[in-house]
């Protein structure tokens, strides 16, 4: 970032001379200061995870959800400033909802997808507005092709598919912790015990105090509808979660 | 207008081109009559929910068009809405029903609409369509669940029809239904409660079952395939697979005088 | 008001001998019946209406009261096109709200008869199509009753009788409360028993003159202590 302070940083719509736009540059890093969030795509459905800081305790449970039904058959994930996501994740409902307004189904993620990516694209160009500081995944899974899909957007309006996904704060560990698993092996039973781990591995204790974790899931077990996941299955999953996090830190000790 | 003598104004006017008048125009046409349509819904409330049931016909004038229409929608877990009269605008509210219905799913926060606040929108929506002399020709009955001065959870049955008229009442039925069916209905209930008794879902279910039977006798509009919809005030709601009247008609022969 | 004139419930049998197609005709208006009688006395308003709902030969429903408790001293009844009287009442409910919130006082019964007119004649060029009476206790804790035409035309009256049986009941309220016609005339003004049981009287007959009169009747009675109900059956048939 040898470039700060050369004033090409003040606008969304201008280039700096080594082509970069750094107003979209530092949208990604307001992300890395937010809880992480993954998703893993398996053989039969979508899980998301979320890391969901507390900064304070004098907040009610379950407040400030970070997981999110775009219809009854997307699921989304986010990971950024919350206000910023938050207009995000009304986007994609319109869009789901006219899709379904004007051809009568469930629209397809990829559309979905496509038109949120192009409406955050649009906040790069301008001068007068902010790109979004949040980055969103979206999974899905089609029941009658038994194929779950997902994808990710990040601020410049970019969206790939993706296996496996992760974004804020500890995205890299998480990422290295994915590659351990097959996940397209795998089924939403097992991915939602692995995702609550991964979360849980990868929070960190020192800098941020307190966290809720998120789950929910989409699969062929839910009928293609998008769940929170509360009750029992959520008590289980971080149950897993905790005791493969103390396996792990006693290992550690042994090797020091 | 210019005078014989004087100053023609009419030199300096431009030359906009003149719109046809109102009156070259003609009235403006809005929706006159419903176009494929159901026929009578019934809806009926035993000691602990509401049954409703409608035939499964969309007609085409005389002409029988769709056998197979369900007239009978679950709009959550205990809100059912059935309607009369034309299928289209029928379609039409369903689906702003159904995405008022996502939408809620969505939120997530536990609460779903209930019967008395649809019936309440229905009301709303098909009143201000009457006032734009644009109606929605369609008659609804909504059934669900409400919540009664001390905070119990009471039946709900409520009417609203294309002008906007609303009403609650524990024996709704529309069209040939009123005249054919609210009377059977209205004597079976008085029979039954009279001495202090309930009226159970299955007595409800007989007693619709009687009321679509003469409707499909009569009603030459009315089909021989139907739909019942139970909504119990505490549980979920449900819609059985359409049953059948196995109409009797031996004594056919004997009527004379409109072969 | 030519209510009676109106009959978009009915039907008629030459209709039927027309064979072929049929033209449905929107009419945004129907009357579903109803009366409403009020009576102002001193120091008691009182108003009844039936429970009737009809829409031509149909009974709609048998238990729909007619009356509107718009605060804790006045009462509004309506009858006629049931679709205006729920529209026409929301609005006014939705206004005696905004009033107490903007006045901080419940608003006088003068000043919900002159808003009622208002309301009634904003809709002049296509009327709410209902008989509205209103009933309730002026400042000095007398009754009030006020009476108006479907566009706005408010007149305050001591009694009156709208919707379906009002042509029927005026005259008999006219002779048995206005004491019109009346050779030896009580020198006791009205009490509240007296008003109370003339009203259930011309319920009664109303109820055997008018199809869309009847099932039951329910009472509101306004003194200063309040608004009090009472209900009475009426033919059921």
């Amino acid at each position: 970032m040898s470039s700060i302070g050369t004033g090409y940083d003040l606008s969304a719509s201008q280039f700096s001379p080594d082509g970069r736009v750094f107003q979209v540059e530092y949208a990604q890093k307001a992300i890395e200061n937010s809880g992480t969030a993954v998703a893993l795509l398996g053989k039969d459905g979508v899980v998301f995870a979320v890391e969901k800081l507390v900064t304070s305790k004098l907040y009610e449970p379950g407040a400030n959800r970070r997981l999110f039904s775009v219809d009854r058959h997307i699921g989304m994930g986010i990971s950024g400033l919350l206000a910023d996501a938050r207009q995000i994740v009304e986007t994609a409902r319109t869009e789901a909802s006219n899709y379904r307004g004007e051809y009568g189904g469930d629209a397809p993620l990829r559309y979905v997808t496509d038109r949120v990516a192009m409406y955050m694209h649009a906040y790069t160009l301008y001068s007068a507005v902010r790109p979004f500081g949040c980055s969103v995944i979206l999974g899905t899974y089609n029941v009658p092709e038994k194929k779950p899909e997902m994808y990710m957007i990040d601020p410049s309006g970019v969206y790939l598919g993706y296996l496996g996904c992760a974004v804020g704060k500890a995205k890299q560990a998480a990422k290295t912790e994915m590659e351990k698993l097959q996940l397209s092996d795998m089924t939403c039973k097992q991915l939602l015990k692995e995702a609550a781990k991964i979360i849980y591995i990868v929070h960190d204790e020192v800098k941020d105090k307190s966290f809720e974790l998120e789950l929910s899931w989409i699969g062929e077990h839910t009928n293609g509808r998008h769940e929170r996941i509360t009750g029992e299955v959520f008590t289980e999953a971080e149950a897993y979660a905790k005791a493969a996090l103390d396996e792990e830190s006693d290992s550690e000790i042994d090797e020091s | 207008m210019a005078n014989a003598q004087g100053p023609s104004f009419e030199r300096f006017s431009t030359s906009i081109p003149t719109m046809p008048s109102a009156a070259a125009l003609g009235p403006m046409k809005r929706t006159q009559t419903p176009v494929s349509t159901g026929t009578s819904v019934l809806g009926l409330r035993y000691d602990g929910g509401i049954v409703l049931a409608a035939d499964t016909l969309a007609s085409y004038g005389s002409l029988l068009r769709y056998r197979d229409c369900t007239r009978l929608h679950k709009v959550n877990d205990n809100t059912v809405i059935a309607c009369m009269g034309d299928y289209a605008d029928f379609q039409y509210l369903l689906s702003i029903i159904e995405q008022k219905a996502i939408t809620e799913d969505c939120m997530d926060d536990g609460f779903n609409i209930t019967a008395r606040s649809l019936h309440s929108w229905l009301t709303r929506v098909l009143y201000n369509k009457r006032c734009k002399f644009d109606p929605l020709w369609t008659t609804f009955l909504v059934a669900g669940s409400d919540m009664d001065d001390d905070g119990q959870k009471t039946e709900f049955l409520g009417y609203v029809d294309k002008l906007g008229t609303a009403y609650k009442d524990g024996i709704i039925a529309t069209g040939y239904g009123s005249m054919l069916a609210t009377p059977l209905m209205r004597e079976a209930v008085e029979a039954k409660t009279k001495d202090g008794g309930q009226l159970t879902e299955q007595d409800a279910i007989n007693v619709i079952n009687d009321c679509m039977k003469i409707l499909y006798y009569r009603d030459a509009r009315a089909h021989f395939r139907y739909e019942i919809a139970v909504i119990p005030t505490t549980g979920s709601a449900r819609i059985e697979a359409p049953v059948e009247v196995k109409g009797d008609w031996q004594v056919a022969h004997l009527i004379r005088g409109y072969e | 008001m030519a209510m009676s004139l109106m009959r978009p419930g009915g039907f008629s049998y030459s209709e039927l001998a027309n064979a072929g197609p049929v033209q449905h005709h929107f009419s945004p208006y129907t009357d579903n019946g109803g009366s409403i009688v009020a009576v102002a006395g001193k120091g008691f308003a009182l108003i009844a209406s039936d429970t009737r709902l009809s829409t031509g030969y149909s009974i709609l429903t048998r238990d729909q009261p007619k009356l509107y408790d718009l605060n804790s001293n006045t009462v509004l009844g309506c009858s006629g096109c049931w679709c205006d009287v729920l529209s026409e009442t929301r609005l006014i409910e939705a206004r005696m709200k905004l009033y107490k919130h903007e006045h901080q006082k419940e608003m006088s019964p003068g000043a919900v008869a002159q808003m009622l007119a208002t309301i009634l004649y904003s809709r002049r060029f296509f009327p709410y199509y209902v008989s509205n009476v209103v009933a309730g206790l002026d400042a000095n804790g007398q009754g009030v009753v006020y009476s108006y035409d479907p566009v706005g035309h408010c007149d305050q009256n001591l009694f009156h009788a709208g919707g379906s049986s009002g042509a029927l009941l005026q005259p008999l309220l006219d002779n048995q409360i206005g004491l019109l016609n009346m050779e030896i005339k009580p020198t006791e003004p009205l009490t509240l028993e007296r008003a109370k049981g003339i009203i259930k009287d011309v319920f009664i007959s109303a109820a055997e003159r008018d199809i869309y009169t009847g099932d039951g009747i329910l009472l509101k009675i306004i003194t200063k202590d309040g608004i009090t109900q009472e209900s009475m059956k009426l033919r059921h048939d």
